[in-house]
């Protein structure tokens, strides 16, 4: 399997581990990533507020260049922001042929051209529907008995396209992470806002969102999350958002990366926000098992 | 800090035509709402907002556009998705939303604008750069807001990142590349 591959700004930059652990844990599960030369910012969820042309063309400018240097792959997005914003490019352009036309028409000044080929996954899409949970459960070396796990699936990804799963419950996270031993906690906060900018616009706002989220979230040991806006509003405001005990947040290809036996360098654990001890001491005592199965033959 | 293009790079040209490509697209948009209040009952960020909005939708329909305009209502909207996923009537209302939030920006009220500020800093670092800088764009949205002490709100997250290595420079690989899209744009926006 082989894909187009667009990180997005947040990767390269806050969210580090996101983009490590994502090519670490797609890598060990066989796919291969051809990261698009040369893209630049899709205009996240500050180019539809300034101009509506410009919320398109930033993309199509995306889609255009993998069309051109990585024909006939599927483009791979880590982000939901960014997800979103090139899969609105080629949903338009299908139903609109003059507006494929003025995108074309600024694309033209770099020589560029969408032709609308690119078919844009989100990576929740590619783990759960091309890869799938049993050569997930087949990747991984560490069972991940006795921890709950909190999908959190945010909002991008699920709406308003409804492409891989369902925009009101949705499930797509839960084979891959019953895939890897663990429990999947039964809360419907999982396609509920985290405030995206509001958290820069207006904070009170985007922490009564969190709140919930982390309230809901209090049987669980960890949250995991597929975007780097909702894992940033999730983790790093727990304090100003509320009085109970901080709750872990990590990016689900960490989590996935955790147990195909990957060290915490390397899915870059140090870098998140918040993971709490009583998640290390229950991580380490998984691994531990997991060493001690594949040293110890077992008879029969 | 030297900049080479205006500030809000966006706004200008926008008032021009606002009044036509604005409040008219936008009433097409909710022209079907049968005033069910799904989207209301729908919205996290509801509880919040000082007109409802069902009844910002009905409010723009009646041509009351000075009274939505100066609501809080759109700026609140964080693009979840769930009214325009649940409207009954299949209206695009959170690009409804956005475009409500492009119109009170080309506008001329102050506070509209300097609501506007935080996706034109936002955008124009991504003009600058390419890819966009995450420090470079808090720093310089900070000094447009002229607010001393909003740094300081965010000063225990600025912490928590540079002790993790998150506050850094990007590469600047990819630095002017989308000056001529952008330039292109913004000749087609103003002559549409």
């Amino acid at each position: 399997m082989k894909y187009a591959y667009y990180p997005g700004c947040s990767l390269e930059a806050s969210a580090e581990e996101y983009d490590v652990s994502c090519r670490e844990v797609l890598q060990r599960l066989g796919v291969e990533l051809a990261e698009i030369p040369d893209w630049t910012c899709c205009g996240a969820s500050a180019a539809e507020p300034v101009s509506r042309l410009l919320t398109l063309a930033l993309p199509a400018r995306n889609l255009a260049l993998a069309e051109r240097e990585a024909a006939g792959l599927d483009m791979l997005v880590p982000c939901s922001a960014c997800y979103l914003n090139h899969l609105r490019v080629t949903r338009e352009c299908a139903q609109d042929r003059s507006l494929s036309g003025r995108i074309n028409e600024v694309l033209g000044t770099e020589g560029l051209g969408y032709a609308g080929k690119v078919r844009v996954r989100h990576l929740l899409d590619v783990l759960a529907a091309d890869i799938g949970p049993e050569a997930v459960a087949a990747a991984a070396t560490r069972r991940l008995e006795g921890l709950t796990v909190a999908p959190y699936y945010g909002c991008q990804a699920l709406r308003p396209y409804v492409l891989f799963d369902d925009p009101e419950h949705p499930r797509s996270m839960t084979p891959l992470i019953t895939a890897l031993g663990a429990t999947v906690l039964d809360w419907d906060m999982g396609g509920r806002c985290c405030g995206a900018s509001l958290m820069a616009t207006r904070k009170d706002v985007a922490l009564s969102s969190v709140a919930a989220i982390l309230d809901a979230a209090e049987g669980a040991d960890v949250i995991v999350t597929v975007c780097p806006m909702c894992q940033m509003n999730l983790e790093a405001y727990q304090k100003q958002a509320r009085q109970g005990s901080p709750v872990s947040v990590l990016y689900l290809t960490q989590l996935l990366g955790l147990a195909f036996g990957l060290s915490d360098g390397q899915v870059l654990l140090g870098k998140n926000l918040a993971v709490t001890d009583a998640l290390k001491s229950k991580l380490r005592a998984c691994a531990a098992a997991g060493n001690a199965m594949q040293t110890t033959p077992t008879g029969g | 800090m030297n900049k080479t293009t205006p500030l809000i790079s966006f706004t200008p040209r926008a008032r021009q035509h606002a009044g036509g490509e604005g409040l008219a697209a936008i009433q097409r948009m909710v022209h079907a709402c049968m005033q069910c209040g799904t989207c209301t009952a729908s919205c996290p960020n509801a509880f919040a907002m000082d007109l409802a909005p069902r009844q910002m939708w009905r409010m723009l329909l009646f041509g009351l556009a000075q009274e939505v305009l100066e609501s809080r209502t759109f700026w609140l909207c964080s693009s979840c998705y769930t009214c325009t996923l649940r409207c009954p009537r299949g209206l695009p209302l959170t690009d409804a939303m956005a475009a409500l939030k492009r119109l009170a920006a080309a506008g001329t009220d102050s506070a509209n604008r300097k609501k506007a500020l935080f996706y034109q800093e936002f955008m124009h670092n991504v003009e600058m750069n390419g890819r966009v800088q995450e420090m470079g764009f808090m720093c310089s949205y900070f000094l447009a807001m002229h607010d001393p002490l909003l740094p300081l709100e965010y000063t225990p997250l600025g912490l928590k990142l540079l002790g993790k290595g998150k506050l850094r420079l990007g590469g600047d690989a990819q630095r002017g590349r989308l000056g001529p899209l952008f330039a292109k744009v913004r000749s087609m926006e103003g002559a549409s």
